[in-house]
């Protein structure tokens, strides 16, 4: 697909990033090689946006850290930024509303006489969006011609798409929105298990072309949780997290036995949400 | 108090090139050893395989050994010798444990007590064994008890490798778990104990075999990363930031590149 219309896409990954890991920031770097391969999408941006405070998992510190930390990570990256919206929300936002505020960002931006996309390599410049089309031939950079609003999509694990299944973590009309407005990139180990995910959900089934499944072939699991246990365990994580997240967590010995015991014995706030409102 | 034994961790392998992995190795390795309260690690060394092994893909020794460099700037403890690549042939990895334990011999303080607390560089890089200040693991009992040992840090996949018929020669096996020791990092402990019940030789040597369990599951080959680079996709996050530019800067593990070594 030359110079027609490649879709242009945001990458959004939503979570706790408690601590954020070298495995979190992997997930952005296989998702857009697979989406660029494709042929039919260009991947502009990736969001890296940490879960707020009323989240209430347990042994989640709090907010500043995970935003500052994740802004550590990103620094050495192009394409990859943090985006605090969410975690400076009062109340816990749902994921689909986080999907639907970056749609919307992205839209106002674009439309009118304000930066088109994609203008994110050169800040600045301004160009009305209808003007791109009539200027094909003479821009003078390389990037491929891409159509309309850029699209956002929820970049994940498996693990993820799986709790699709847990009871009352989601609203239903979520998911559906989640997978027919916007789409999910979900990176993979055992694709099948995935596959097998969404053959046994009807909303997932009937959406399957709006998922796309991205295997991750080295196996990278560094998960935030086994963070944490080596942290108190007095191991090292270097090479597990950047080292400036590294040389961070230090410093403001951030995860001990007593931060891993906040929000003990308290419901997480979708649980307690989705419960309540069944109740009602 | 009892003193630590002082360690040195020894690497070998071909480093094409260097990941996050081979250094998770080291520090898997270091707090394990740390943990068992009998040794203290004072330093880790890479020493990346010579041109002369003839494994397929491997790119020039300086080139290996200027990433391991890259890759080890932030470390104050590990480093990159690059005497094993730098010999006129390939070299059996007893005689790379040899060369290493002489170097650190030689580097010990000549008269017992008087040099104390003195730094001895030894390691032209400077992170050498420079001796400790005064400390409860080594205080008063600096002299027998504290002659380091000299480990040979590996992942379960190597000590697998034994069972290879002709690849190592039994009395080179023999001496590795004998004088000097192993470090063995996997995932799962039951790989690395099967592998040890499977020769006697290491059986009789279990005891200088420690086994470290790596809690991340971690599995960055060097063959992976050769691969996703020839196909133009990202490696980062999976080897420091500083090897992938050399990487780039050197042309290294392109398409181009690998079809080259295929038809020499």
């Amino acid at each position: 697909m030359e110079n027609s219309e490649k879709t242009e896409l945001v990458l959004l990954a939503c979570g706790s990033f408690n601590p954020i890991t070298n495995m979190h920031l992997r997930l952005f770097e296989l998702a857009k090689d697979y989406m660029n391969g494709t042929g039919k999408y260009k991947v502009i941006k990736g969001i890296i946006s940490p879960v707020g405070d009323a989240y209430k998992k347990k042994g989640l510190i709090s907010a500043h850290h995970r935003v500052f930390m994740a802004q550590l990570s990103t620094k050495n990256s192009e394409w990859v930024e943090v985006d605090t919206w969410e975690s400076l929300q009062k109340e816990w936002v749902e994921t689909a509303q986080v999907l639907r505020h970056h749609q919307e960002k992205l839209e106002a931006s674009s439309c009118g006489n304000e930066q088109g996309s994609p203008v994110l390599e050169r800040p600045g410049r301004k160009r009305k969006w209808a003007e791109q089309r009539q200027d094909f031939s003479q821009k003078k950079s390389l990037e491929p011609k891409t159509k309309g609003v850029p699209k956002v999509k929820l970049l994940c694990g498996a693990d993820l798409l799986e709790s699709f299944g847990v009871p009352n973590l989601w609203k239903s009309e979520d998911i559906t929105q989640i997978v027919r407005d916007y789409g999910l990139i979900c990176i993979t180990r055992a694709g099948n298990d995935a596959q097998k995910f969404i053959y046994e959900s009807d909303v997932l089934w009937k959406y399957q072309n709006n998922i796309h499944l991205v295997n991750e072939w080295i196996t990278n699991d560094i998960s935030s949780t086994k963070i944490r246990q080596a942290l108190r365990r007095g191991q090292s994580i270097r090479y597990l997290v950047p080292d400036l997240v590294q040389e961070y967590i230090e410093k403001h010995d951030l995860y001990t036995s007593e931060s891993e015991e906040r929000n003990v014995g308290v419901i997480l706030a979708p649980l307690q949400r989705n419960m309540a409102e069944a109740n009602s | 108090m009892k003193s630590r034994i002082p360690v040195v961790l020894l690497a070998c392998g071909s480093f094409n090139p260097i990941t996050n992995m081979h250094l998770r190795l080291f520090e898997v390795a270091r707090d394990h050893l740390h943990q068992t309260g009998m040794y203290q690690v004072i330093a880790g060394i890479i020493s990346p395989v010579n041109d002369k092994y003839g494994k397929k893909d491997l790119v020039a020794a300086r080139h290996r050994v200027a990433m391991a460099r890259l890759a080890l700037q932030t470390s104050d403890w590990i480093r990159v010798d690059p005497w094993e690549s730098e010999q006129v042939q390939w070299l059996e990895t007893v005689k790379v444990l040899r060369h290493h334990h002489r170097e650190l011999l030689r580097s010990l303080p000549q008269k017992e007590g008087l040099d104390r607390g003195k730094a001895h560089p030894a390691a032209p890089t400077g992170k050498g064994y420079s001796l400790q200040p005064l400390s409860p693991f080594n205080h008063g009992t600096l002299l027998n008890a504290s002659v380091p040992e000299l480990k040979l840090l590996c992942g379960a996949d190597v000590l697998k490798t034994f069972q290879t018929p002709n690849l190592w020669k039994d009395a080179h096996i023999q001496e590795i778990v004998e004088k000097f020791g192993l470090v063995c990092v996997g995932r799962a402990g039951h790989d690395a104990e099967r592998y040890i019940l499977g020769l006697p030789i290491l059986q009789k040597y279990q005891h200088n075999i420690h086994l470290a369990r790596e809690p991340v599951q971690n599995e960055i080959s060097a063959t992976y990363i050769r691969r996703a680079l020839s196909q133009g996709q990202s490696v980062k996050y999976l080897l420091p930031d500083a090897v992938i530019a050399y990487i780039k800067d050197h042309n290294l593990y392109t398409k181009d590149s690998s079809w080259k070594d295929n038809n020499t």
